[in-house]
């Protein structure tokens, strides 16, 4: 906010042009490419000039900041210190490859997430059992009084292991929430996590493929003959005009490639690109994909100077010595020479995938005779009780056809793009703890963390876990019940006082989550203080999106770094935590230290919070994961033990040698099809003969914007369900039903739409939970967290959101 | 010069972000929504003797505000006489002095446009954000829209550019009312009075 002027303009004027027509009315401009620039009086702002009150309006810049994993640039319009509408980026020439970072639906109605009603405004504490909802207001002193105390006796007793911050992604801005891990760290650190919610097991399990799990940036299908998308639907995840949707867009048009989508769904991206839909029964990619290698090899389609040039585990040949001759490659294994004796055929595949033998033939054909051809998977196939046998599966497309390393091709991992050359934040220190679980199991580490092992539970670090969690930081994050799985199982354990003594939490609304609060913290969005945002997954284009605070802080809201700055004054660490720096002055200090360095071509702090976007294009045109590995294998090998591609997988073999895995549980050396607990062929089926799968939905990212009324309007929380299913039960579209399972009860509205396979229900994930929880427990909310499960994934310990089995009635 | 809507059909995929954009800009309820997404679409399933199935299940998203008829249906059945179409843009608009809010241009207009506004009792709907036309922008939806899917400009040289089409499935026969709309089809339209498919997102549209 670095020029602010009075502007004339006719106040009977303005306000007739308001009535109907909010401010943009009254004042629309070009102005503004400039820090928080007075807008023009274009347009409407006629009427007397000599009847002028005198009214300014700035037009602010900032970015939609939740975490849809692309980034939008927002141009807030405000009047007497209240934002009264919103552009996006309308600057400059829009021409693809220096366009707009055009926002969606979401980014869209950021006004009334800041205006609403019923944001929190003041510091409260919990006053009823906790989970109850029941706060009373406190004062700023006593919330820091109490969080301060408390997190010393909690160190005193238990020591930093029984510290933990929660995985949060409702902020995405470099300069904000790492401010946490900074305190906790100064103070002896925190049990540690690894995974996320969004991708920990394709993120684990791609490493023991490819050394690491890498895409190209998905504008290269611009290069493309054929792409093949594995749950991919970015065009309802990543709606922006600057993501991936775009790219695909602009890339596919300029390929004319033919797009194949697999997946339970008829997405909006299938509806929109796809030239073929292959529906398929959900978790089940995997055996798709060992049929389509079954076709692939018996045909001799595969290439095999790249499987012998760059891979190990393929056939005998590249095997480790002591198991050649034993039937233990992926040659043996789908040709039916391995030790299950089965031929992976394409009729093997179909009872499994429920898509029809000559559908995989011509798919498995197809993939093989295109080059390039580039296979993509989403996040939605391995969010599931097999994902990381999924995830790697589905990259053998591109493995056994020589895709990788090739514009055109991809890994067959999810899409990735062009980064700038360095990630900032703020610095936080290594964490002096370094014991760590993964992100999904923090509900049993507070309910008997002390009991948790690594060899059963993926306690890192340790052999086990010495204490059970005690204290909770969480920042701007709903994963406390609404976004983790089991609600009803949350709940339980939040609301033993005894087991998590403390829970300190930052929202700007009363989420389910804040419900559970100790002390519940009124937070400033965003765009409500300094802020700058780096791209993610945004194609060949990276960017970056600055901006200060579109307004002074209303009612008692303070920045997460205020707050802290007090509680670190009262731990006697003021000046270590601040290095006497505010916000805008870590803003420039980690812009200057860690973004200037590696960019020499990038503007300097001043001049980024003046011109508010900096763009940055792909050296070498597209980016092309693998490529260096590609072009000379010799001298760039993989991050493998090996160097190479490992098909197959001593390293995960051996990692995994002592596990106890729960009953169901599979982890295979080969990237093959492992069926799932809870999978459709689970016994469990007979009685919840439905099965249940979760997705991103268009009307919120995870569960924020989720209580905005406009878009809850637009974009109504419904269940898909086919209409055999349907008729089946007596259902019609709209009809009101329950959804239940042994874990719950969702009430909700039925989409029944001939969109999905028969046979599975879905539910966009994030909605917000409503029930009475002293009471039935029924969700009338919708929210899908009511009737998943807890129960990690069989490596990556996750959470395996898609994967349920459910029944549904009407209510 | 008489002013139109540019929709191509290809590159929707009905986000919805010109139906929120334009209701933050005209500060409208959720219960009035000046643009709206259709989500049309179709199709059966069959379950093979092998358990599997096959399907031929298509649907596209359909972006529509005022279309600014030449023949505006909505003027030509008003009562009161309050809709008029401005001679310099081609926008029809409402005069909120004359409108008594009966709502019978509501159900005139084959593309549900104009809405009555219940708390003042108006009709009010899409004025092709003319206060950013006369300063030489687009509407606030076509500068909205992520993918590109929406143009505004001289009907004249949008027809030119893009061609005439101006129907498809759900919208109505372009006879009804001539309105000033071009769209480029995506795949798998189906014709203006197709009865194979149907709104599959009632419930989004109001």
């Amino acid at each position: 906010m670095t020029i602010t002027k009075e502007h004339s303009l006719s106040r009977r004027t303005f306000m007739k042009g308001s009535a109907l027509a909010g401010l943009g009315a009254a004042a629309v401009g070009t102005a503004g490419l400039f820090g928080c620039a007075p807008a023009t009086d274009s347009g409407a702002a006629g009427g007397g000039l000599a009847d002028t009150a005198a009214v300014e309006e700035k037009v602010c810049w900032g970015h939609c900041s939740v975490n849809c994993e692309t980034r939008c640039a927002l141009r807030f319009h405000v009047v007497d210190d209240e934002v009264k509408w919103v552009e996006t980026d309308n600057t400059g020439n829009d021409e693809y490859g220096d366009h707009q970072l055009r926002a969606c639906q979401r980014g869209r109605t950021i006004r009334r997430w800041l205006n609403h009603p019923d944001r929190l405004n003041v510091p409260m504490k919990r006053v009823g059992k906790r989970g109850e909802g029941k706060f009373e207001e406190i004062s700023w002193d006593e919330a820091i009084e109490t969080i301060a105390s408390e997190y010393r006796r909690i160190l005193d007793a238990y020591g930093p292991e029984s510290v933990y911050v929660q995985y949060a992604s409702g902020v995405n801005a470099g300069n904000i929430g790492g401010f946490l891990n900074r305190l906790v760290n100064m103070n002896g650190g925190c049990l540690g996590r690894y995974g996320s919610y969004s991708s920990a097991q394709i993120s684990q399990a791609l490493p023991f493929l490819y050394g690491g799990r890498a895409a190209n940036g998905n504008s290269d299908v611009a290069n493309s003959k054929l792409v093949v998308l594995f749950g991919d639907n970015s065009c309802e995840t990543k709606m922006s005009g600057a993501g991936p949707t775009y790219h695909y867009m602009q890339g596919l048009e300029k390929s004319g490639a033919k797009v194949i989508v697999v997946d339970p769904r008829y997405t909006d991206t299938a509806a929109v690109h796809a030239d073929q839909w292959i529906a398929i029964r959900p978790g089940t990619d995997a055996a798709l994909v060992d049929a389509c290698a079954y076709v692939m090899i018996t045909e001799d389609l595969v290439d095999h100077d790249f499987l012998s040039t760059y891979c190990i585990g393929y056939d005998d040949a590249t095997m480790p010595e002591e198991l050649r001759g034993t039937g233990a490659s992926y040659v043996d294994y789908i040709t039916g020479k391995g030790a299950d004796a089965t031929p992976k055929t394409p009729e093997w595949a179909a009872a499994i995938t429920l898509v029809p033998a000559a559908t995989i033939e011509a798919l498995a054909r197809e993939i093989a005779t295109a080059k390039p051809c580039a296979i993509y998977q989403g996040k939605g196939p391995q969010r599931r009780g097999n994902g990381e046998q999924t995830a790697r599966a589905i990259c053998m497309l591109a493995v056994l056809t020589g895709n990788v390393g090739i514009n055109g091709g991809n890994t067959g991992s999810d899409l990735d793009g062009y980064y700038m050359p360095a990630w900032f934040g703020v610095p936080a220190e290594d964490n002096p703890v370094e014991v760590s679980i993964a992100s999904f199991t923090w509900t049993d580490a507070v309910d008997h963390g002390e009991q948790m092992t690594a060899t059963r539970d993926g306690v890192r670090g340790a052999d086990k876990l010495s204490v059970p969690i005690k204290m909770i930081w969480n920042y701007a994050g709903n994963c406390m019940t609404n976004q983790h799985g089991d609600i009803n199982h949350a709940h339980e354990v939040l609301s033993d006082e005894s087991k998590c003594e403390f829970i300190v939490l930052w929202d700007t609304f009363m989420t389910d989550s804040a419900k559970y609060a100790d002390i519940l913290l009124p937070d400033l969005m965003a765009v409500e203080q300094p802020n700058i945002i780096q791209s993610e997954y945004a194609g060949n284009m990276a960017y970056y999106i600055a901006g200060d605070a579109i307004t002074s802080p209303k009612f008692e809201r303070r920045t997460l770094y205020s707050v802290l700055t007090d509680v670190a004054d009262k731990l006697g660490q003021k000046e270590a935590f601040t290095e006497g720096l505010d916000e805008m002055g870590w803003l420039r200090r980690i812009y200057e230290e860690q973004a200037l360095p590696g960019d020499p071509g990038a503007p300097t702090f001043d001049e980024m919070m003046e011109q508010h976007i900096y763009k940055k294009q792909c050296p070498e045109g597209e980016h092309v994961a693998f490529k260096d590995f590609r072009d000379d294998p010799e001298a760039n090998p993989l991050e493998t033990p090996s160097g190479k591609i490992e098909i197959y997988s001593q390293a995960l073999m051996d990692t995994v040698a002592d596990w106890e895995l729960a009953e169901g549980d599979l982890i295979h050396p080969l990237p093959v099809y492992c069926p799932e607990a809870e999978g459709y062929a689970d016994p469990l089926a007979e009685k919840y003969p439905l099965q249940l799968t979760g997705f991103h939905f268009k009307g919120r990212t995870h569960s924020s914007y989720g209580c905005i009324e406009v878009l809850k309007a637009a974009n109504p929380q419904e269940l898909w369900m086919n209409p055999l299913d349907a008729e089946e039960r007596s259902i019609v579209d709209g009809d009101t039903v329950r959804v239940t399972n042994d874990r719950g009860t969702v009430e909700i509205v039925v989409k029944v739409t001939p969109r999905i396979i028969p046979g599975t229900v879905a539910m966009g994930q994030g909605a917000w939970h409503d029930a009475d929880m002293s009471g039935d427990k029924v969700d009338r909310g919708g929210c899908i967290n009511t009737l998943t499960s807890h129960r990690p994934s069989p490596y990556a310990k996750a959470n395996p959101q898609h994967t349920n089995l459910v029944e549904v009635a009407r209510a | 010069m008489t002013y139109g809507f540019y929709f191509n059909g290809t590159r929707c995929t009905g986000c919805k972000t010109c139906v929120l954009a334009c209701k933050d800009k005209n500060d409208l309820s959720e219960s009035i929504n000046f643009r709206n997404v259709y989500e049309y679409g179709g199709g059966t399933w069959t379950k093979g003797n092998d358990g599997c199935w096959t399907n031929d299940t298509f649907a596209y998203s359909v972006s529509v505000a005022c279309n600014h008829c030449d023949m505006p249906v909505c003027m030509a059945n008003c009562p009161q006489g309050a809709i008029e179409k401005d001679a310099d843009t081609g926008a029809v608009r409402s005069d909120p002095e004359k409108c008594i809010g009966c709502g019978t241009c509501a159900n005139a207009c084959p593309y549900g446009a104009p809405k009555v506004d219940t708390e003042i009792m108006k009709s009010v709907k899409c004025d092709m954000c003319a206060d950013k036309v006369a300063a030489g922008e687009k509407p606030v939806c076509v500068e909205a829209c992520p993918l590109r899917a929406l143009d505004f400009g001289d009907i004249d040289e949008l027809r030119a550019t893009y061609g005439d089409v101006a129907e498809l499935a759900p919208l109505p026969a372009a006879s009804e009312t001539s309105p000033n709309l071009v769209i480029t089809p995506p795949a798998t339209a189906k014709p203006a009075g197709d009865t194979t498919g149907a709104v599959l997102n009632p419930r989004e549209i109001s």
